[in-house]
């Protein structure tokens, strides 16, 4: 089947969801955002079609928001908390130590699409800090000596399914 | 009908107007950037801060978005609203050092070009004002235009900075643009705009190159308009 029909398939089908409700454009957003793990020109345009929202200000909320991106997202997203705790307790060294190990800077994402890397502000559990979150877990307690062993576990996981 | 007081000049007015409109009626300048009378007032330039006294309290409000009240003492001039005014300019100043509208005003207001800080290397001179952005979509109704990003990265422009197929070429935004940051280009028989270029109608009567052909032909369908009719230039009709 030919990929841009399909996406143009989902973003519909997400769309109609919500039942083309335009105030419910950031959720339809979020949702073709977890669905590709960024946001498709293709999806956006999609989505101005199908909720006759001006492209402008589809674009607008699309960019707004740093929870949406608009290039392709690694499958683990890494976000190191420099809050005010963790920062203390040295989560500006953890996120150099990513960012030398994977070579790349924050907020990019390695070339076989495996991890980007993010910082982000408190997390809400400062005291277990420093924290990193992979994806949907966190870290607790990290140390740059740690970072090997969890990118490894990461990479391992790909394989795994 | 409500009476109020500016610059000590005692003044009527329904209730509702805007002060800075009822200013403006009584011959009364209020320096504005972002206030246009075809669209509604956002407040975004601060320029037009007056301060108010109501009762034993007095404040400073934007005129453009005040709406005018009995028994008020208005008051365009004062110290502290000449301060927050100066305040205001300096900002701007320091964010479009490169606009010479805003050169102009500060110049006016005895400012001097701020050294701290360099002008951004792209000579942006948009002060997020969204006059372009409501006039295409509230007035002209294609929405081709709008913000990207934001913070130190908010930019102006079209999406994903192409030439918007929605653009019709109309000029509406660089018309409004209050500091000329939006520019619009001609030659003879095309116009550029919004990085895109419009070819443009020649009057059947005169062969004067007078509209693009895009905007004819939107004008057309949403009027309902023969385009044979739209093609003849505003002289000759
Ligand atoms: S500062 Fe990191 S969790 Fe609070
Ligand atoms: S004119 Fe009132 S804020 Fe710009």
């Amino acid at each position: 089947m030919n990929t841009e029909n399909t996406m143009q398939d989902k973003v519909k089908e997400i769309v109609k969801k919500y039942k083309g409700d335009k105030s419910a454009l950031v959720a339809i957003l979020q949702d073709v955002q977890d669905e590709y793990r960024y946001l498709p020109k293709e999806a956006l345009l999609t989505i101005h079609e199908q909720m006759d929202i001006p492209m402008a200000r589809v674009y607008e909320v699309a960019t707004f928001y740093d929870a949406f991106s608009l290039t392709p997202r690694g499958r683990f997203i890494i976000e190191v908390c420099t809050g005010t705790t963790c920062h203390v307790q040295g989560g500006m060294n953890l996120l150099d130590t990513f960012e030398r190990s994977l070579r790349i800077n924050c907020g990019e994402t390695t070339e076989d699409g495996l991890f980007s890397v993010d910082r982000v502000g408190c997390l809400g559990c400062c005291s277990i800090a420093p924290v990193v979150r992979v994806n949907d877990t966190i870290h607790p307690q990290m140390t740059q000596d740690e970072i090997p062993r969890v990118l490894r576990t990461y990479m391992a996981k790909r394989y795994g399914r | 009908m409500v009476k109020l007081v500016i610059d000590g000049k005692t003044v009527q007015a329904e209730e509702g107007k805007i002060l800075l409109t009822v200013a403006r009626e009584n011959g009364i300048e209020i320096p504005t950037l972002c206030s246009h009378e075809t669209l509604e007032n956002t407040g975004a330039c601060r320029l037009c801060v007056v301060e108010i006294t109501k009762g034993k309290r007095k404040k400073i409000v934007t005129s453009c978005l005040y709406a005018a009240e009995d028994g008020i003492v208005v008051d365009t001039k004062s110290d502290r609203v000449l301060k927050v005014r100066r305040f205001v300019m300096q900002f701007l100043m320091a964010r479009c050092p490169t606009s010479d509208v805003i050169r102009d005003m500060a110049a006016n207001m005895g400012i001097a070009p701020e050294t701290r800080f360099k002008p951004s290397e792209d000579g942006k001179t948009c002060i997020f004002c969204r006059l372009c952005v409501k006039a295409c979509e509230d007035v002209v109704g294609v929405s081709a235009l709008g913000f990207a990003f934001r913070g130190v990265d908010k930019a102006l422009g079209t999406p994903y900075r192409e030439p918007s197929p929605a653009c019709i070429g109309c000029g509406s935004c660089a018309y409004i643009c209050p500091t000329r940051q939006i520019t619009m280009s001609s030659t003879e028989n095309t116009r550029s705009i919004c990085g895109k270029t419009f070819k443009m109608k020649a009057c059947s009567v005169c062969g004067r190159y007078f509209a693009p052909e895009e905007q004819l032909a939107f004008i057309s369908k949403k009027t309902g308009v023969d385009l044979e009719a739209l093609s003849v230039c505003s002289s000759c009709r």
